[in-house]
């Protein structure tokens, strides 16, 4: 292959991760023993008292994280060169890059997977590569004292590695290889702290629950190759007779009463609903905050949250179902996407208003703004559900990266508090908060929880440039107008509902409704969230001292988010509105350039929503953006929260604030209905089935085989063996009673010789020499 | 008077059966050789007494076939007497019954 060509390197951008993964898991990553009991483990736990525990060699870390850079700027590199030669081309969108090898040998023909990049795919080729790379520098510095540092860097490049090929992949299959390998590498992120039992815990729920999704997404995808014959993109959604065909099939269930391009959408998406966590498969995202604050940017911007609302994006044309959501039609499948991301929207918006844990006020709202896009694309708004991908990838990175220097912060903070105050107490604590950021309350004997909000406060002097990073992501999530990322790609999607609304179709008025409570209160619990962390005193004496730390490490963590808070900013102006005043004139005087792109990838582009239509919901994006920020600030910055004192909320919102701090008990409900009753079986299976019938039969039929064994045994001995001794005991005796008759005394042989001699003579003389004798005539 | 040659035979048969008894009958080796001798000698005997009567034999068969026996005679009472000096010197004793190396 020559990969200089455009069409053939695409299949170089994952391999640099990829390859990366390969060299730290094989070659780079090396361990020495040591006692768990030693500082330089930080995740020590009580149980592993005794033992000796491998701790990654410091020139490990170094060589490790040098493959894995290189792999991922390698991917950068080339994502982005992909990136502006597609963008070259005359008719970017009917002309794609690409190339196809044939895969699997079906018989007839070939499985043929390839790489393609459309105006779609080639935003996210822009994006993902530019975000991981971010994490990883980011993870130097917050990962410095892990003991497995190496090992996380070598399931970062691999989940980095199967987010390109999802992204490059011009098949579904092949992006369902990639989707697949990424659930495997957040299961072992999420549990990278796996001696926190919620850590593992954490992993397994996301495991599981994401597992449910793929399996009727695979069902899906299995239905369309059974019907098409093919799983490329291309070859399906360009093809007006594939579509047709499709919209015009009977779906195999429900009575024929859907038409196959529906079921089979509704099985893509609940795959993303699984992936993307939207209701009611959310349950994994929060917990998924138990893993490393890297991996947690990871799986929520550049990954796998990613993947889930783009393979659904990209399918978008089998979801339409041949109805078009412009003029009011709509199929089964897009009313899923609209309710699903709705209520999702809106749902996990509520919950986030109430929660305490830095992080996970961002994971409820990251389900929510995955809801957002969600609902976007159930109302065919294509192009703004994958512009606001891609900016809530970049702040929201942003974000959790913020986030994970103020726990960073907090916890050199408690660790220089508790210095001060329990001087005797400091050998015994002094590892844990000095090596890692694990707070395991097991071995603690009081227990502080660093990304609890209640125990921040003041942090806008402690670490200032976290503030400002967090105060740009807050802001461009939030939906600030104008200067944001958020706002514009919010506003598009309010934009195109409202336009459906106008006309007065349900389903647009129900999305434009919730979305616009949503991001009201986004930008309220976003505010909330900033005003708890860095305004008013400190509340606790971990706040008190919070600091980044050493300056090497601080540079890695820092960089990052000053990148990163300039593509919150201006990625939004990518997709500024031709008419939108001033700006538009800035921006786009060619027209929206993020929507002249990106609508290319659709064989029958959307229309833009005139902006003069859209005013109203113009002025709503501002009225929802200020007024929730303008309430949380009344709420928590004009009056910040002093130590001891109660969220003013609770007193307000009564038991409602019960139901979202328990975020409706939802996980409660899930373990009534399935954890405990598949336990029950799995203690039926396991006792009654498994040690009873099963082991039991197998049980008695050794039994069976012991008894039969052991006759056959004495049968053997008595007889076989009794018959097989017999012949030569016989031979011996006779010999032994035979031998006899050599005495040695040669007379005695003379003698016998003799007398048979005689006794033949006679026998001679008897038969025939007598009768000869006679003849001769004696 | 012609003497029959039955006659001849008795005599040949009762030399040839005191060989047979001294050499199934005597200990001494020396003496078993000499019934072997005796029993070659019988055999002699017969030999001559079948030439002489013989009616269509008009060669020196039976002669020189006795010639040949003595010779053979005389060699086997060499190497025979060589193995008595020889046991002899082995065992001290002409025995016959001592000489039993190859029995059981």
């Amino acid at each position: 292959m020559n990969f200089m060509d455009p069409n053939m390197f695409l299949w170089l951008i994952p391999m640099g991760p990829l390859t990366a993964f390969l060299i730290i898991a094989l070659a780079t990553n090396r361990a020495r023993l040591i006692p768990a009991t030693d500082p330089h483990y930080g995740g020590h736990h009580p149980d592993y008292d005794g033992m000796r525990v491998p701790v990654v060699r410091d020139s490990s870390r170094v060589l490790s994280i040098t493959v894995a850079l290189s792999g991922i700027v390698m991917a950068w590199i080339l994502s982005w060169r992909a990136f502006f030669a597609a963008r070259a081309l005359p008719h970017f969108g009917e002309e794609v890059l690409g190339s196809q090898i044939n895969w699997m040998s079906l018989g007839n023909g070939f499985f043929n997977i390839g790489v393609l990049v459309d105006p779609l795919n080639a935003t996210l080729l822009f994006m993902v590569p530019l975000a991981a790379t971010m994490i990883f520098v980011y993870a130097i510095g917050y990962m410095a004292h892990d003991p497995r540092q190496s090992r996380f860097f070598a399931l970062l490049s691999l989940f980095a590695g199967a987010m390109l090929t999802l992204t490059v992949s011009d098949n579904l299959l092949f992006l369902f290889v990639g989707w697949e390998v990424m659930g495997l590498c957040s299961y072992m992120l999420i549990g990278f702290w796996f001696e926190k039992e919620s850590a593992y815990k954490a992993a397994i729920k996301a495991f599981t629950t994401t597992r449910v999704a793929d399996v009727i997404m695979l069902l899906g995808i299995v239905y369309l190759y059974s019907l098409t014959g093919t799983l490329n993109f291309r070859d399906i959604l360009w093809n007006q007779a594939t579509l047709d065909m499709l919209t015009t099939t009977p779906a195999i269930l429900f009575g024929g009463s859907l038409s196959a391009a529906e079921l089979i959408g509704m099985f893509l998406i609940v795959g993303t609903i699984g992936k993307s966590a939207q209701f009611p498969l959310h349950v994994w995202l929060p917990d998924a905050m138990e893993g490393p604050t890297p991996v947690s940017a990871m799986i929520h911007a550049a990954a796998m949250v990613s993947a889930g609302v783009y393979s659904i994006i990209r399918v978008f044309p089998i979801l339409e179902a041949g109805m078009n959501p412009h003029v009011g039609e709509f199929s089964a499948s897009m009313l899923l996407m609209v309710f699903a991301g709705g209520f999702t929207a809106l749902f996990a918006a509520t919950i986030a208003v109430a929660q305490f844990d830095v992080k996970r006020v961002l994971a409820y709202s990251t389900i929510s703004q995955l809801g957002f896009m969600v609902a976007a694309l159930g109302i065919g708004a294509y192009v703004a559900a994958t512009f606001h991908l891609i900016t809530h990838a970049f702040f929201k990175a942003l974000l959790f990266m913020s986030a994970g220097s103020v726990i960073h912060g907090v916890e050199h903070g408690e660790h220089h508090a508790h210095e001060h105050h329990d001087e005797d107490e400091e050998d015994d604590h002094a590892h844990h908060h000095d090596a890692s950021h694990d707070h395991d309350a097991h071995h603690t004997d009081h227990h502080f929880d660093p990304q609890d909000m209640r125990n921040m406060g003041g942090l806008r002097e402690k670490m200032p440039f976290t503030f400002w990073a967090f105060l740009i992501g807050g802001l461009s999530l939030s939906g600030f107008p104008i200067i944001t990322a958020g706002f514009w790609s919010k506003d598009e999607i309010l934009a195109d509902a409202w336009l459906g609304l106008s006309h007065g179709y349900a389903p647009q008025t129900f999305v434009f409704i919730m979305l616009a409570i949503s991001a009201f209160l986004t930008a309220f619990y976003t505010t909330r969230q900033i005003g708890l962390t860095f305004f008013g005193k400190p509340r606790s004496a971990a706040a008190e001292h919070a600091t980044l730390g050493a300056p090497i490490v601080n540079i890695t963590m820092v960089a990052p988010l000053m990148l990163l808070s300039f593509f919150a900013i201006v990625a939004g102006f990518v997709g500024v509105p031709k008419e939108f005043p001033i700006l538009g004139w800035i921006f786009s005087r060619e027209g929206n350039p993020f929507f002249e792109m990106v609508n290319h990838s659709l064989l029958h582009p959307t229309p833009h929503p005139y902006f003069a239509d859209v005013l109203p919901a113009v002025f709503t994006s501002f009225a929802v953006a200020l007024g929730g920020i303008g309430l949380g600030w009344l709420i928590y910055i004009r009056k910040p929260l002093e130590a001891g004192q109660q969220d003013p909320l609770i007193n307000f919102l009564g038991p409602i604030w019960n139901l979202l701090e328990h975020k409706y008990y939802i996980d409660e409900l899930y373990v009534i209905l399935f954890i405990k009753p598949s336990k029950a079986i799995a203690h039926v299976t396991s006792e009654v089935i498994d040690r009873g019938v099963i082991d039991g039969f197998l049980h008695l039929v050794a039994r069976t085989f012991v008894f039969l064994g052991d006759l056959i045994k004495v049968f053997n001995a008595w007889l076989i063996d009794g018959f097989g001794d017999a012949i030569p005991q016989g031979v011996g005796m006779f010999g032994e009673w035979f031998r006899r008759i050599q005495t040695g005394r040669t007379q005695q042989y003379i003698l016998l010789t003799a007398l048979a001699m005689i006794v033949i003579g006679i026998i001679f003389a008897l038969s025939v020499g007598m009768l000869s004798a006679q003849a001769v005539g004696f | 008077m012609v003497i029959p040659l039955w006659m001849y035979l008795i005599v040949a048969a009762s030399i040839f059966s005191i060989g047979v008894f001294a050499v199934l009958a005597r200990r001494n080796a020396v003496a078993v050789l000499m019934g072997i001798e005796l029993m070659l000698n019988a055999v002699n005997v017969n030999l001559v007494a079948f030439w002489r009567y013989s009616t269509t034999d008009s060669s020196m068969g039976g002669q020189v076939f006795a010639a040949f026996l003595f010779v053979v005679a005389a060699a086997e009472a060499a190497v025979g007497l060589a193995i008595v000096i020889a046991v002899y010197r082995n065992r001290r004793s002409v025995i016959v019954e001592d000489v039993d190396m190859l029995r059981w």
